[in-house]
């Protein structure tokens, strides 16, 4: 009879016979739900993989780099930090709450696993419009959830993206980024140690939740039955997290672990073998010692289950009383499940059964590893050839239409529901280009943005990439750091569509060659296929996360709210006319088409420069990396904020809606301007004043399409009230 | 000086207040929330955070920890006890501190920096400052509505205010009652603050305000 059990767990009958031939038997049951988890494109990038290797990992700093829990770097005086980026886009179209939420406890695990304390996290929102009575209810959901989590867990959450585009109306992206701060010497890694070491579940009870997350929710596309997925969804508690952070920092500091696994996709499967797997060993797993919070489990559930806020530490039998006492301290649960052994056996019991008995690395370093086909979507060529109009706006009209737009408006209705200071780090919080946390006890900056733009990367997606890399980097540069670090999150289709493949195989692209032209490394990322609903696959979207590091911080940080009557306004950078892929084109014209303005491996280098140096040297009140939505709603942000209007000459019209990469705004005050000349000269960047700060109306002279002056505060109205609006209607 | 700091499980800004309260020249130290005998400290702060998760309700299963007993006692001696944020909820629930403390009105959780007006000074955190001062400082809270039935504009400490200092309702982020931002007992020792003054120590965090009321502390602990 044909075995056909694997096909609800998500496994092809290629992979099926590929397990048999491996086993040289059939799987036991439980075998099959830890292949299933295991060889899921969430856990082994099995489509991935092969062109993920073209990242540039190397840097002299990097500690860790991909591949293991989160990326760690060196940022002197014996400090390590470590970065992470994971998405949680299905669980949360699901369940926006709790699948928000989970992704942060997920996210903190990989960070904490590493030994370092979460300082920060980051969140990356993507849905469709706010009109659309679902995209609210997602919208509302996912922002609840992760203020929930968050600010209850105890991880200030100190920057993000909110975006919204019609592609993510059934798709909806949420991405979250963490970073955690640890000393050289307090480095763990996920190993299982000599034969002997015990190893010890930690946190909370393992129940039925989450089964075959990874499988069934994240590595497939919905359909109409969405809703029926929604057991697959975790429930998180982060009060469960926040002791189990504690108790496992208290367990490094006193030196009582051998190395530790969080458990997250694929569960206690997941987490016992990938440590005994890269540390060569076996592992005699005695699954009636799990504690469980419901009765009956099977050997698969008790596998593959994603209760949250679990951790597998590995531990010398001579330490074990030690870590029960402090897992006692801290109120959570800590059972004896394993015993590390010397043959590289994964052997699990349940109630004198044998449900598992198979080498480790046939679940991780055996997973198949495909060469997907990739090919140029047809539609491609119609697109670049279809460019946008060059009939002049009304800039007014337009201006108003930016301002309204939920994507390029004031987005504090979200962030003021975050946490964004606990620790007393942050010296710039949400609503810049980047954060800014200082490092106590040193004169060090972390600067972080986070970038992405799903249009861009749909015209172009190797390009498109490229320039979300060399903005983010210009977003840490105005914070007066050095790009240091990126972890990239890569949101794309179906990986079985050529189409999709060749879009992430141009993005990776990408990203490699703008972090080779900054030298910066790439330590970690995340890929999340099948963001597709009923076949329609969201833009492609890698979104970028840049560490940089600044040392020392700046004295005075450039703000979006420090621009004053006389400052002047300076523009930086090339000049820029192309207006494909831009929010202009979307919004005022209802347009995607034509070819984005390919980034330059020069410009882009000298920008940077330039920026950290303006920073450092306390030049600009004011350094605005320009992207998603150009000049003109970059400066009436400045003026909202700094509540001070300002004129604005320009030639033409384009040049206030491009979003050519590479451009920085600035306020200056008259007599820095010649420091600020001799700045950009010396990295041979063009730099001209093009108006200046003052009054109480945003007016834009001299250029073809005419002028236009738009009162500050009616500008401010309409930028502040464009999210709260939307959710008050039919709400 | 010596005072204790209380860590109760889901506590988060004990660090943060520890540091805050060093920099003022106190001598803070972190107790647990199990321990019995406070005795060698001369007050205490309960920290914000989410206590117990802040399940049941705010500060509804902290009020029954160990801790509270000498909490108690120290306020009943007329030592300083500051509770801030999740700390005055919890003060409120063990009854040191008139009044409880609700959802805000908007429903949401506010992480933003609001103006605060002294309304007394006749509480260890104002005694030196006057009446009418402004100071801005961090507000992060989701229930940080206060209510009591019978609201007692003498027990007001700190009220919500513009950035010049007037009490009106569009000044007031949450909906609480007379605007009221932190509350003290008849005697004086006990507060309880929902804005964060440990936030507000240094001028690259946005503020020194809560600086000054951290000093008042300090003087109270030196007279304790």
């Amino acid at each position: 009879m044909l075995d056909t059990r694997h096909h609800e767990l998500g496994l092809t009958n290629d992979e099926y016979l590929l397990i048999t031939r491996t086993l040289k038997r059939p799987p036991e049951d439980a075998e099959l739900a830890l292949f299933s988890v295991m060889w899921s494109e969430h856990c082994s990038y099995k489509s991935s993989r092969v062109l993920l290797d073209r990242l540039p990992d190397e840097a002299p700093w990097v500690v860790v780099g991909p591949g293991q829990n989160a990326g760690v770097v060196d940022i002197g005086d014996g400090w390590l930090a470590a970065l992470r980026i994971e998405s949680h886009n299905h669980p949360s179209f699901v369940e926006p709450y709790e699948g928000a939420a989970t992704g942060i406890g997920g996210i903190l695990r990989d960070v904490f696993t590493m030994g370092a304390r979460p300082i920060a996290l980051w969140d990356q929102i993507r849905f469709g419009p706010l009109e659309d009575a679902t995209s609210r209810y997602l919208f509302e959901g996912v922002v609840a959830g992760i203020a929930g989590y968050g600010n209850a867990v105890g991880v200030p959450t100190v920057g993000g993206e909110v975006d919204f585009d019609d592609c993510y109306r059934q798709n909806p992206l949420v991405n979250v980024m963490a970073l955690g701060l640890l000393r050289r010497d307090d480095l763990v890694l996920a190993e299982a140690g000599p034969e002997g070491t015990v190893a010890v579940l930690l946190g909370s009870a393992t129940g039925r939740d989450g089964i075959g997350g990874a499988s069934v929710l994240a590595s497939a596309g919905f359909d109409s039955a969405a809703a029926s997925k929604r057991p697959s969804v975790q429930v998180g508690d982060p009060f469960a997290e926040k002791k189990l952070i504690e108790a496992c920092l208290t367990l490094y500091e006193r030196g009582l672990v051998v190395g530790i696994q969080d458990l997250g996709a694929g569960g206690l499967g997941c987490a016992s073998s990938e440590p005994v797997a890269r540390s060569g060993v076996g592992l005699d797993l005695d699954l009636d010692s799990v504690h469980t919070r419901e009765s009956g489990m099977t050997a698969a559930e008790l596998l593959i289950s994603e209760s949250q806020e679990r951790m597998l530490a590995f531990v010398r039998p001579e330490h074990l009383t030690a870590v029960q006492e402090v897992a006692a301290r801290w109120e959570i649960r800590a059972s004896v499940v394993g015993v590390v052994k010397e043959d590289e056996t994964l052997r699990a019991r349940l109630a004198g059964d044998v449900v598992v008995d198979l080498p480790p690395s046939t679940l991780t370093a055996g997973a198949p590893t495909y060469r997907r086909p990739a090919e140029r979507p047809a539609w491609l060529r119609d697109l670049w050839d279809d460019e946008p109009s060059p009939e002049a706006p009304d800039l007014a009209d337009t201006l108003f239409t930016l301002l309204d737009e939920p994507g390029l408006a004031d987005r504090s209705w979200v962030y003021e529901q975050y946490d964004h200071q606990l620790f007393l780090n942050t010296l710039l919080g949400p609503g810049h280009d980047g954060s800014l946390l200082r490092v106590k006890g040193t004169a060090k900056g972390l600067a972080v943005s986070t970038d992405g733009n799903g249009r861009a990367c749909q015209l172009d997606p190797r390009n498109g990439a490229s320039r979300l890399v060399f903005e983010a980097a210009l977003n840490v540069a105005v914070l007066g750091a050095q790009p240091w670090a990126v972890v990239d999150n890569l949101n794309f289709g179906s990986p079985e569509d050529p189409t999709v493949m060749w879009q992430f195989a141009e993005t990776v692209e990408g990203i490699a060659t703008a972090c080779e032209a900054l030298g910066v490394p790439v330590v970690g990322g995340n890929v999340s296929f099948y963001n597709e609903t009923a076949g329609t696959a969201i833009f492609p979207t890698p979104v970028i996360g840049m560490l940089g590091l600044s040392d020392p911080a700046p004295e005075r940080v450039p703000r979006l709210d420090r621009a004053k009557e006389g400052a002047e306004v300076w523009l930086l950078g090339p000049r820029s006319v192309d207006l494909a892929g831009t929010a202009f084109d979307h919004l005022a014209r209802g347009h995607l088409g034509g070819r984005p303005e390919p980034p330059s491996s020069a410009a882009g280098r000298a920008t940077v420069r330039a920026a950290k140096d303006l920073a450092t040297g306390g030049l600009c009140p004011v350094l605005h990396d320009l992207s998603a939505g150009g000049l003109l709603i970059a400066l009436a942000e400045i003026c909202i904020r700094s509540g001070v209007g300002a004129v604005l000459a320009y030639e033409d019209w384009r040049e206030l809606f491009s979003e050519g990469p590479h451009r920085l705004l600035a306020a200056i005050e008259p007599e820095a301007a010649p420091e600020v000349t001799a700045i950009a000269r010396s990295h041979d960047l063009p730099a001209r004043c093009i108006g200046r700060f003052g009054g109480d109306h945003i007016a834009i002279v001299g250029g073809d399409a005419g002028k236009a002056s738009i009162q500050l505060r009616r500008a401010a109205t309409v930028w502040r009230d464009a999210i709260p609006r939307r959710l008050r209607r039919n709400s | 000086m010596k005072t204790a700091v209380v860590v109760f499980p889901g506590t988060n800004c004990e660090h943060d207040v520890a540091y805050a309260l060093r920099a003022v020249g106190a001598d803070p130290e972190l107790v647990w929330h199990r321990e019995s005998d406070l005795s060698d400290f001369d007050g205490v702060v309960l920290p914000g955070g989410f206590a117990h998760g802040d399940y049941l309700r705010t500060g509804a299963i902290a009020r029954f920890s160990p801790v509270m007993v000498e909490v108690a006692r120290l306020a009943t001696e007329g030592r300083p006890v500051l509770g801030i944020c999740n700390g005055f909820q919890i003060l409120c629930e063990a009854g040191l501190l008139p009044g409880a403390l609700i959802q805000n009105q908007q429903l949401r959780f506010i992480c933003r920096p609001v103006h605060v007006r002294v309304a007394s000074t006749e509480s260890m955190l104002t005694r030196s400052l006057e009446v009418g001062a402004v100071l801005q400082l961090p507000l992060n809270s989701y229930e940080g509505n206060y209510t009591a039935p019978d609201f007692d504009l003498n027990s007001v400490v700190l009220q919500y205010c513009s950035p010049t200092g007037q009490v009106t309702p569009s000044d007031n982020p949450n909906g609480a009652i007379g605007n009221t931002a932190a509350v003290t007992n008849e005697t004086g020792n006990v507060v309880g603050i929902m804005p964060h003054p440990e936030r507000a120590i240094e001028s690259a965090l946005g503020s020194r305000d809560g600086r000054l009321l951290l000093e008042g502390m300090l003087t109270a602990l030196s007279h304790a």
